[in-house]
Formats: C-alpha cells, sequence, structure tokens
C-alpha cells in the first residue's frame, strides 16, 4: 500500500513536466521468440502509453524522465541483460494423449505413446507436470467439464502409476472449451478427445 | 540452540509454501533470497513462490522462476522483484499477474492467462507500468545510474 502512495507520488511528479527530476533509468525491449514470433508490450510513463511491436524495438526512460524509442540489435540487447536471460527456465513442453468417446480409457496408440512421454517426463529435474483434459463437442458444458477433469485426473494416476511423485502431478478439465479441431456443437471429433501434459 | 530454530523455520516455510504455490524456483545461482513477510531464505531450486514474495539478487546472483500459468520470469545480478499479485484459473485462464521491478534486469515470457487476456500481465517499475500482450521482453531499472557523481 505505501509503495503504491509512493508510486503515485512519482507519476504525479512525473506529470508536473516543468519540475526538475532525476529518476533511475529504464529499458523496455521486445525479444523475438525462439520460433520468430514477435511480442508487443504496452509501456505506460507519466500517462502516455506507447506500444512495441517490432523485434529488439525499445523504450528508454532517461534520467531527465524523457522517453526515447529506438530499435536496438541483437547484441546490444545481449550485453545488458546476457544474465538475466541466461537464467531464464527451459522452455515448457507439451505432450497430447487421445482418449475413447465418451470415456477416460485412452486410445491403443496413445496406451503405447504415453510410454515415451513419460521418458520425457523424468529427464525433468523437479518437473511440475499439468495434465489437462478436453473433450470433443458432443454433450453439455457440464457433462464435458466433468469427463474433462476425470480424463486428466485418471491420466494423472497413470503417471503416480509409473513412479512420478504425487505432489509434482495436476490435473484440470477444460470441457469443450479449446478443441483441437474447431467442430460445430455435437459433433463427435476424435482429435479433440484428448488429455495435454504439460512439463515445466 | 540456533540450529533447531532454522530447522524449524524451514518446516514452517516448506509446510506453507505447500498451501499456495504459484510457481517455482527453477534456476538459482550465486547469492539468491526470497522475501516472505519479514522473513528472508536463500532460494534453492524446487522451492515454492507465492503472491507477494521477493526476489532480491546479490552482486553475483540470478535467478528463474516458473508459475503455474507457464509464465517464466528471471532476474539478473542485483536485481529486485516484488510478485504484488497473481491469481490463474486453470479452467478458464482467466488471470491476473502483477510484478514490480525496484530495480536491475529482468528477462520474461508471458504464459496463458496473456493468451487469454492481453495485459493480463503488468510488470511496474519506478517510472512506467507495462502491459505484457506477448511474448518475450526484458526490462532494466538502472538504478545506479541514478547515483551523483
Amino acid at each position: 500500500m505505501k509503495s503504491l502512495a509512493v508510486f503515485a507520488l512519482a507519476a504525479l511528479l512525473a506529470a508536473c513536466a516543468s519540475a526538475p527530476k532525476h529518476v533511475a533509468p529504464e529499458l523496455f525491449v521486445v525479444v523475438p521468440a525462439k520460433d520468430g514470433h514477435i511480442g508487443t508490450i504496452v509501456v505506460e510513463t507519466a500517462g502516455q502509453k506507447r506500444v512495441i511491436n517490432t523485434a529488439f524495438g525499445a523504450e528508454r526512460i532517461q534520467t531527465d524522465g524523457a522517453v526515447v524509442q529506438s530499435t536496438m540489435t541483437r547484441d546490444q540487447v545481449h550485453a545488458i541483460f546476457a544474465d538475466a536471460v541466461d537464467a531464464l527456465p527451459g522452455r515448457p513442453a507439451s505432450f497430447t494423449l487421445y482418449f475413447l468417446e465418451g470415456k477416460d480409457e485412452l486410445t491403443a496408440d496413445s496406451r503405447v505413446e504415453l510410454e515415451k512421454v513419460f521418458a520425457e517426463l523424468k529427464k525433468r529435474p523437479l518437473p511440475d507436470i499439468m495434465v489437462i483434459g478436453h473433450t470433443d463437442s458432443v454433450g453439455g458444458l457440464a457433462y464435458n467439464d466433468k469427463l474433462s477433469l476425470a480424463r486428466a485426473e485418471r491420466l494423472r494416476e497413470m503417471l503416480v502409476g509409473l513412479g512420478i511423485s504425487g505432489d509434482r502431478v495436476g490435473a484440470a478439465g477444460r470441457g469443450k472449451r479449446e478443441l483441437l479441431v474447431p467442430t460445430d456443437d455435437n459433433v463427435s471429433e476424435p482429435r479433440n478427445r484428448r488429455v495435454e501434459i504439460n512439463v515445466r | 540452540m540456533n540450529k533447531i530454530l532454522v530447522l524449524a523455520a524451514v518446516v514452517a516455510w516448506t509446510g506453507a509454501a505447500m498451501a499456495a504455490d504459484i510457481g517455482q524456483v527453477k534456476v538459482s545461482k550465486g547469492d539468491v533470497q526470497i522475501q516472505r513477510g519479514a522473513t528472508k531464505q536463500a532460494a534453492k531450486v524446487g522451492m515454492g513462490i507465492q503472491a507477494s514474495d521477493v526476489l532480491l539478487t546479490g552482486s553475483d546472483g540470478s535467478a528463474g522462476l516458473t508459475f503455474t500459468d507457464n509464465s517464466l520470469v528471471s532476474v539478473g545480478p542485483n536485481s529486485v522483484f516484488a510478485i504484488d499479485r497473481y491469481s490463474f484459473d486453470t479452467t478458464t485462464h482467466a488471470g491476473e499477474f502483477e510484478g514490480s521491478l525496484k530495480k536491475g534486469k529482468l528477462a520474461a515470457v508471458s504464459g496463458k492467462m496473456v493468451k487469454q487476456s492481453p495485459e493480463a500481465m503488468k510488470i511496474r517499475t519506478p517510472s512506467a507500468v507495462m502491459g505484457v500482450r506477448g511474448t518475450e521482453f526484458v526490462v532494466q531499472v538502472d538504478e545506479q545510474a541514478t547515483q551523483k557523481p
């Protein structure tokens, strides 16, 4: 609460253009993802919002409070941020397994696939695993929420049965909210009857 | 006697951490501390993170955290990063993540809540508020540069 008040005061001072000021210089940079995706950030300072959405697009707030936008190079960003970037944890990985219609039983193919997924999960030290169940669009929202959770919990039990510590695996259901293959309502679609296994 | 007290504190910490973890320490190099309320503790890999924890690094420190929506946040040396608010609904993907970089350097990759609703993640600095629409970005608050010669 106190920090909020301080922040509000700082914002007030920043808004008063004629007041002499001396702030810590700040730098905001959009970094392209490994897959080439370029994100967007919106930096609001002294009541002004500025959008940055280009590769290595940068905004600096100078000691006098002035805002300068520029484009940096990969090397410039690396020189400043290498320590922080190197400490980013490994990117989360995701696996998908499929279920029989209306049931919490894996398909024959996915039962085989589970062994491979398990081998991948075991490679990570202290894995955080989240199993997320999905359904196709057959049936109502409540029915599918329940079925998707049953699928996730069933898979969680299987992972624990294979030797992964139970307190490292969570389960959740998304019902029919996130169809892998978009369909109309009440369409039986095997590719939508699935669980995602996300590991961090 | 001191050892017993420390052990008791660790046990209490671990017990509390199980209750409402929003993330986890995955990388910890050099001097890295986590402040929770009045208690400060060296950050170890595997330790749980809770809303309102503060991550502090020394001159040789850096640390990386994962969050329940798959957001990743790391900090470099001489940094202070406070997690002001965090919530994430695993069913709807609604949530909010508000953090403050008081000083130092931060790198981040936004997660599922930002995919669901752009700018659900916000990073405050002494002079600005940054809304994150996705995905990878870095922020520096260069406190040393403000110290007058």
